[in-house]
């Protein structure tokens, strides 16, 4: 059902009022055509007896009370086929690379659905990025969904790049694997650096990329990283891929939602964000994982930079409560010319334990990882009590683990942005690195293993 | 009763044309029939919160309401089964339509069909009063399920009663009530989920719920029928905590349930559960586990109710007699359901948002546990223990959720980042936590560990309060300038930390720890000090103590399975005697 109406009563921001509204549905998808004959899209925000509110992706800059407005009686449609992959979409979906529109094998609407918890399978495969500080000590599994928390200035398009070029799975079978970029608000030269990057690589061949710039529509965003998870859901659970989501910026995201919020005048919560920006985000995160039965898999890779650094502003906040763990970059690390700068204390990885250990990893890694992160917490401590009062100061154990701090920094985090380092050679750095602490100081580790390890 | 739907705005909508509704009664919204609960009534419309995503509805769809509140279920099935916040079988959803939750399901939240083999324990010619046992059905080895008279039940005399199997509609017994009328009984009852259930008397709780886990058993207990949170920034180990929690703990029945959190989290429950061994009665865990399971990207309104579902069956679990614990993943999110809603509704809100009513929700909430005497004339003792989760945003505890649940609960486990950062598990910080028990437990202690329990803990708890101090000046001044007595204090708290406090829940050993363990491993810690002491009182350098191999022995304690405690029982008079005559 078809119905058009030239009843705009209300513009603005990002919303238009439709009056005289028989029967919109909520979420349904909305066509305006401008006085120039020009087409939008939009979405039902607020369907009323008499009235709809209309929220506009490509945002309201032109339209007139003359435009014709028509409810196209669905939600908001995606259509996916093997097709996509290789190809350039903006941020609403259209093509971006001048190529022709794919023969759709089906449309689905891109809000999905919420996974049933008894449907999922638990995430438990390691994904080795032959990065240290993540295989080492913040793993990443298959099916996880795991943010890099960074600031701006900071390496973070390098280091998901990195990963999505060196990230494979050990003995892993032979089921295809693909990337989909969702990209939010990001500069022409960021999105261009990956689009390299996957060129470079051959990449490019199995990518599926949808692109919001900084200077395209804001509102548009909103529905980007879904366009972005509607196409993996298919690659993953209906063509058996195991696709890496990487979404990039979720603050550009996250600032985007806050302007329709305040639009529509609503109560805001802290920062000026809506309430429900927690459910938002969820609807977004949650889609990643495993399906009993599935071959396939989502593992999300989201990136946000956090406004002044701060870890508690609302974004990386909400976030962190949501996805299974995080990684984060410091920008001190960074200015000592140390790539990559992730800082692995407040940095974790939930689903590390299940995806190591013997049989996927090693048997040691799981102590081997504990014990660096002790050793290297207490030398940061103790390289912070030598700054107040002098090397003197410390004691003999504090000294050493002052020492091992440093090296950890220089040899364990530190590696080149080609370096692929196998586990085996992360966890025998880590190892080379224990000879510098005193032996009766390392309780994580078991005897038996240090009598192994530590030739 | 129909009305339309005058408008849709996500999760609420607003009817009109539905004069008689009442509030809290269920509606079912749209062609699709969607559930949906009246949560405001005007002169002319009534709001409504959809527990399923509204998406499409259009108005002028109809709206009926059922005149009935939203109620649960509660028979034989409940165990082992995982449910969504308002009690709708995910199992057989997924055996109906797939991996992903489709709108409009209707599905009975128990097995309507299967047969129960009922027991009947109450003679026929009894007189019973609402509580009193008609009988029981074995649902799993590890729970017996009762059937008792539902609570407003006015009684009567037992006219007839059957054994054999049954389904839960069908009839297992005749009552004649005080009229002469018969009436059957079934097993099923319903109950309002907003409502608690009523019980006899209340009782003060006097025994801990043993957990198993080391810095809760001992320094900040909770009793059974307390109350308990978990307050902690994102990566702190709520999450862990609370699972060890329905792990280990010496309940008779776990509700657990996961409320506006990660998907993958129920999954882990469901896939180990069955896995994992009751230390008590030794059959898998799941056997004595009820789940609820909304995560945050299922519909915001079932988050609000699915608090409400657990502790109503918790609540009837307890009035069979047993010792229940709900754990409540996390109440912040629950919170933030109650905000969304009072947002679209209008409402004046309060603090950062929340409603004004947010203060009595959660009293009301963790006031439904306790040690109570049930309904009924057998005096059957049940208790409801509730530990809730928070997370305040950005580890801020200064939050409202945070404050109003710490003005109700009694014990407050406060999780620290920086012990997390650490990777120092379970990272409770012992300096800011408290428990409000321990005065109630003291005979407990004495009865059942030992007689210097308490003073071992005074013990324990005085040494980290040292150290804090201590580590102050050490900034300052630095190592050299303490004395030997503050460098005991100071290697003696590092060991309570390292050897005692800090526990790995993936350790197949160290992941549950009972109390005769607990007080052979603290005895054994805190003889270090002892000696220590000893050393010092012989003007003798008391570092010579420090790197002692019987230390590290102290530290592999925690490692001794729970079959070898025989091992440990003279430690710590070795320690004191080698030490000591250095």
């Amino acid at each position: 059902m078809k119905r058009e109406y030239k009843s705009v009563a209300e513009i603005s921001g990002p919303l238009i009022l439709v009056e005289g509204v028989a029967q919109a549905g909520y979420e349904e998808l909305v066509e305006v055509r401008t006085s120039s004959g020009e087409l939008r899209r939009g979405k039902v925000l607020e369907a009323h007896r008499d009235w709809a509110l209309v929220q506009m992706f490509e945002g309201t800059s032109g339209l007139d009370q003359n435009s014709r407005v028509r409810f196209l009686g669905r939600g908001v449609e995606l259509p996916v086929s093997s097709e996509m992959l290789g190809r350039v979409y903006s941020g609403s979906g259209r093509a971006r690379d001048g190529g022709p529109e794919i023969i759709a094998e089906k449309n689905l609407d891109i809000n999905g659905l919420a996974i049933n918890p008894t449907a999922r399978d638990y995430p438990n495969d390691f994904i080795q990025t032959g990065i240290s500080t993540i295989d080492g000590l913040n793993t990443l599994v298959r099916g996880q969904k795991l943010p890099i928390f960074s600031g701006s200035g900071l390496p973070h398009a390098r280091l998901a790049a990195q990963i999505a070029r060196q990230a494979q799975v050990l003995g892993g079978g032979q089921t295809e694997f693909s990337v989909v970029f969702g990209a939010m608000g990001i500069t022409y030269e960021e999105a261009e650096f990956f689009m390299e990057d996957f060129r470079r690589t051959g990449a490019i061949t199995r990518a599926v990329l949808f692109i919001n710039l900084a200077d395209d529509p804001a509102i548009e965003r909103i529905s980007t990283p879904r366009m972005a998870l509607t196409a993996a859901e298919y690659l993953a659970f209906e063509q058996g891929h195991h696709v890496l989501v990487i979404l990039s910026d979720i603050t550009s995201y996250c600032e985007s939602l806050r302007e329709v919020s305040a639009a529509r005048k609503e109560i805001p919560g802290r920062r000026g964000f809506p309430g429900y920006l927690y459910t938002d985000l969820s609807t977004l995160y949650e889609r990643a994982g495993r399906l009993q039965g599935k071959s396939g898999s989502i593992t999300l890779l989201p990136i946000l930079t956090m406004p002044e650094d701060d870890k508690t502003h609302p974004i990386p906040d909400l976030t962190g409560y949501i996805t299974e763990g995080q990684i984060i970059l410091d920008r001190a690390l960074h200015q000592r010319g140390i790539y990559p700068p992730v800082n692995p204390l407040p940095s974790l990885s939930r689903l590390r334990d299940k995806g190591i250990g013997a049989g996927k990893t090693r048997e040691d890694h799981a102590n081997a990882a504990n014990q660096l992160f002790a050793a290297y917490a207490r030398g940061r401590e103790a390289r912070e009590l030598a700054v107040i009062l002098g090397d003197s100061a410390l004691s003999e154990d504090d000294k050493k683990f002052s020492q091992f701090s440093e090296a950890f920094e220089n040899k364990f985090i530190r590696q080149g942005e080609n370096e692929n380092r196998t586990i085996e050679e992360t966890l025998s750095i880590g190892w080379e690195l224990f000879k510098l602490l005193p032996e009766d100081q390392l309780k994580r580790l078991k005897p038996e293993q240090i009598k192994k390890y530590m030739r | 009763m129909t009305g339309k739907i005058v408008k849709i705005a996500g999760p609420l909508v607003i009817a009109d044309e539905l004069p008689e509704v009442k509030m809290y009664d269920v509606v079912r919204v749209g062609a699709r029939k969607l559930i949906g609960e009246v949560i405001e009534i005007k002169s002319d419309s009534v709001a409504v919160q959809v527990y399923e995503e509204t998406s499409g509805l259009t108005p002028g769809e109809p709206v009926v309401s059922t005149g009935e509140p939203l109620s649960v279920l509660l028979a034989p099935g409940l165990v082992t089964t995982i449910f969504d916040g308002i009690q709708r079988p995910l199992e057989r959803i997924r055996a109906e339509h797939g991996a992903f939750i489709a709108k409009g399901v209707d599905l009975s939240a128990l097995d309507l069909q299967k047969k129960w083999l009922f027991v009947p324990t109450a003679p026929v010619g009894a007189a019973l009063q609402a509580g009193d046992a008609l009988g029981y059905v074995q649902e799993t080895p590890a729970v017996k399920h009762l059937i008792l008279l539902p609570p407003l039940s006015a009684g009567g005399e037992l006219k007839s009663i059957k054994a054999g199997e049954f389904n839960i509609t069908e009839p297992i017994a005749v009552l004649t009530n005080k009229a002469g009328q018969d009436e059957p009984v079934a097993m099923l009852q319903k109950w309002p989920i907003r409502k608690r259930r009523p019980y006899a008397r209340k009782l003060s709780p006097d025994k801990p719920l043993i957990t198993g886990q080391r810095i809760i058993d001992t320094l900040f207990p909770i009793a059974k029928g307390g109350t308990a949170c978990i307050p902690g920034p994102f990566g702190s180990g709520k999450t862990v905590v609370q699972h060890q929690l329905a792990k280990w703990a010496d309940a008779d029945m776990i509700v657990y349930v996961g409320c506006g959190e990660r998907g993958n989290e129920m999954t882990d429950v469901l896939q180990e559960f069955p896995h994992l061994k009751d230390p008590k009665t030794g059959e898998a865990l799941i056997k004595r586990t009820v789940l609820i399971a909304n995560t945050s990207n299922m519909p915001v309104a079932a988050r609000e109710a699915s608090v409400y579902t657990g502790v109503t069956i918790a609540e009837y679990f307890r009035d069979m007699g047993y010792n229940v614990a709900m754990m409540a993943d996390s109440t912040s999110r629950w919170a933030e359901a109650l905000r969304e809603m009072s947002g679209r509704l209008e409402e004046m809100p309060g603090e950062e948002g929340y409603p004004a009513y947010l203060g009595s929700r959660l009293a009301e909430f963790y006031e439904r546990s306790g040690r109570v005497i049930a309904l009924g004339s057998g005096a059957r003792e049940g208790s409801l223990s509730v530990i809730g989760a928070v997370s305040p945003p950005g580890g801020d505890l200064s939050e409202p959720v945070t404050q109003n649940t710490l003005r109700v609960v009694k014990v407050f486990w406060g999780l620290d980042s920086a012990l997390a950062y650490a990777r120092h598990f379970p990272a409770i910080n012992w300096l800011k936590s408290y428990s409000l028990y321990i005065a109630n437990l003291e005979d407990y202690y004495a009865a059942e560990i030992d007689e210097e329990w308490a003073q071992l803990r005074v013990q324990a708890v005085s040494l980290l309060q040292q150290e804090s101090e201590l580590q102050e000046m050490v900034r300052l001044v630095g190592m050299d300038a303490l004395s030997g007595r503050e460098q005991l204090v100071l290697e003696a708290a590092r060991s309570i930390r390292e050897d005692y406090l800090h526990q790995v829940a993936f350790d197949e050993v160290d992941t549950y720890t009972s109390f005769r363990k607990q007080y052979l491993m603290l005895k054994a810690v805190l003889a270090f000090y002892q000696a220590g002491l000893k050393l010092l009182e012989q003007n003798k350098d008391v570092t010579r103590s420090f790197k002692h191999p019987l230390r590290a022995k102290i530290a592999r304690l925690k490692y001794t399975p729970e079959n070898e405690l025989q091992t440990m029982t003279g430690l710590a008079a070795e320690i004191v005697k080698t030490l000591a005559a250095l």
